[in-house]
């Protein structure tokens, strides 16, 4: 007998409290029907039972806190015994992107440069949370320092997509969004930079959202590239997204770019939205996304969702960004070329791994032996693309160029926000791809972001909501829904009504391990 | 091709602080050379476009200049490679022999 049966059998409720949205969670446990401890321990046995071995399991979880997330389970409790409930959800469990700085576990972006590290402050939404009563379970894993669009690329090897453990979860918050889709947490926080919220929920079946650009703040958020990266919440449901998304959002004196906009009322409209009325919003299909290198099982999935939101009312047109076909190359520029100066703090100086420190060696040869050993392939390899696009011969051609790039991209989205509320298209071109088949071709695997990546650019707002499983492989297609900035709500209510019209059974759900259990 | 040499890569790699081995020169110089390739496509924008650096509409957020409490010395030190008489120790920046 498996541990999966064997704990799935002694704990009925708990195998029903892993499967329930943070929202109902939320309920039970205000209502003081099940505790946050019960809640949490539930989640600790099911992480316990599909997580590991790290070379096999789901190995969402790079650090796991047991006892400290039982201790805020247990002062959650109390709160709410005492009547005074920290936040609307209190007491439910959340698992953090390992990218996010936390003062009671180790923070290591999947890097060995960074193994171990004990940060001295937490990130500013970390420290919401915890302010608002959520059970942080522990740590996710993730493509090292965010690059990548599978977590192949953590130094601590890869997650595993829950529907098909042979097949990536998404990156570059694989860790979160596994998390979340094999019942381990019913939230997650993760970071998105091209796409790494979205991308890994839309081939997971699970809700991805990247908010507007300076709503979330970024302090305490191992910066890969700070004009684009973005923290998001992912859930199972829309509404538990937008719940999460209200808890961290809103300004902080600690981030330069954080905006003073209040918040989008975003919880309001993902109920608004599952009213399922949708007449009066105009809906954009951007058509750029679509043809050669998009299977024709998304993009079946895509239609029916189309068909959908015409029967909830929108009105579907098509738009053209023809811009669009420049935010790859405009993305994998910028990005690098940030990265490249974000990623000169890793000096081997302060903090973190030092390499050849034996009197032999002076600073600046330790600063490149650590760097060295402490960094994997694919930040190497952004490290110098973006060390070129900034060089003296190369930046206006590259560098320069990616910007203007940026420009064009930002203008066919305010053309396309004129005559449309929201746009869509699918959230990636394929479904979740095998463990391996892209990992030695950095260009093949860019392509996973190619929808995403535009909103990061423009720092509009853009989430990713499950629309069924692909015709051709039975594996989970996304529908990616973007908004103007500040106006994040309007993904939310659009999502939030395709939701409820898709219904369950095609929707967010716990996918049997079979995988799993034919290796036990 | 965008004309990125094995000679090009090492240099870049020197410039980013990066001890890379040869196996790993050979690898990324293909490698580097057909992502900026790839990526080079932004050429064709006309060069009267403005460029955009970030997108957040406020410049210049400044905060009020009065003193706040920073991190306090023994824990910006607790996760240092090495310390020494409440300092970060650090190796020799001269090229002077020891």
């Amino acid at each position: 007998m498996s541990d999966t049966q064997r704990s799935g059998a002694g704990a009925a409720s708990g195998s029903e409290l892993i499967s329930l949205d943070a929202a109902e969670l939320a309920r039970r446990i205000h209502a003081r029907e099940v505790s946050s401890v019960d809640v949490t321990r539930a989640h600790l046995e099911r992480i316990e039972a599909v997580d590991g071995p790290a070379e096999s399991g789901v190995h969402a979880f790079l650090h796991l806190d047991a006892e400290g997330a039982l201790a805020a389970a247990e002062a959650a409790d109390r709160a709410i015994a005492d009547g005074a409930p920290a936040s609307p959800l209190a007491g439910v469990p959340v698992a953090l992107k390992d990218n996010l700085t936390t003062t009671d576990m180790p923070t290591t972006a999947a890097s060995r440069i960074l193994e171990g590290w004990r940060p001295p402050y937490d990130a500013t939404v970390v420290a919401r949370l915890r302010a608002a009563g959520l059970v942080p379970l522990g740590k996710t894993n993730l493509d090292e320092f965010a690059m990548g669009s599978s977590t192949e690329n953590s130094a601590f090897g890869p997650s595993r997509n829950p529907w098909d453990l042979t097949r990536i979860p998404g990156g570059s918050g694989g860790g979160s969004s596994s998390a979340v889709a094999a019942g381990e947490s019913p939230l997650a926080l993760g970071s998105d930079t091209g796409g790494s919220i979205r991308q890994p929920g839309a081939v997971t079946g699970t809700v991805g959202v990247k908010p507007t650009y300076g709503t979330v703040s970024r302090y305490g958020l191992i910066a890969f590239s700070s004009s684009l990266d973005q923290i998001g919440p992912c859930a199972r449901s829309v509404l538990d997204a937008a719940l999460l998304h209200e808890v961290i959002g809103g300004q902080d004196a600690n981030d330069q770019t954080s905006v003073s906009a209040p918040l989008p009322p975003v919880v309001e409209a993902a109920q608004a939205g599952a009213r399922g009325d949708l007449s009066g919003v105009r809906i954009g299909i951007v058509t750029e996304f679509s043809g050669e290198g998009y299977q024709p099982g998304v993009l079946g999935a895509f239609t029916d969702a189309v068909r959908t939101l015409g029967e909830l009312g929108a009105e579907v047109v098509e738009v053209s960004c023809p811009s669009f076909t420049y935010a790859l190359p405009a993305y994998y520029l910028i990005a690098p070329s940030e990265a490249s100066s974000n990623l000169a703090r890793f000096d081997a100086m302060r903090y973190g791994l030092r390499v050849g420190d034996d009197g032999e060696h002076a600073a600046d040869e330790v600063m490149s032996l650590t760097r060295e050993a402490g960094f994997g392939a694919e930040v190497k390899r952004r490290i110098m693309i973006g060390t070129h696009a900034l060089s003296a011969g190369s930046y206006d051609a590259l560098y320069g160029k990616a910007q203007k790039a940026r420009t064009l991209i930002v203008r066919d989205f305010t053309a396309a926000f004129e005559t449309c509320d929201v746009l869509i298209s699918p959230t990636t071109p394929t479904t979740a791809f095998p463990i391996g088949e892209r990992a030695d071709d950095p260009l093949a695997m860019y392509l996973a972001d190619l929808c995403t990546i535009p909103s990061n650019l423009a720092g509009n707002a853009a989430l990713s909501v499950p629309c069924g499983l692909s015709a051709d492989d039975g594996l989970p297609v996304g529908l990616q829904i973007m908004a103007p900035a500040l106006a994040d709500d309007r993904a939310y209510r659009v999502a939030a009504a395709y939701e409820v019209a898709r219904g369950p059974g095609a929707g967010p759900r716990i996918p049997e391990l079979r995988a799993l259990e034919t290796t036990r | 091709m965008s004309d990125i040499t094995r000679d090009d890569v090492a240099h870049l790699a020197r410039l980013a602080r990066l001890a890379v081995s040869d196996a790993e020169l050979d690898m990324f110089s293909g490698q580097i050379d057909a992502i900026v390739d790839t990526v080079s496509r932004v050429g064709e924008i006309p060069d009267d476009v403005p460029p955009t650096a970030q997108v957040v509409p406020q410049t210049n957020v400044l905060r009020p200049d009065t003193e706040e409490p920073c991190l306090r010395r023994d824990v910006a030190l607790a996760e240092a490679p090495a310390a020494e008489e409440g300092r970060f120790r650090v190796p020799r920046i001269l090229g002077e022999e020891l």
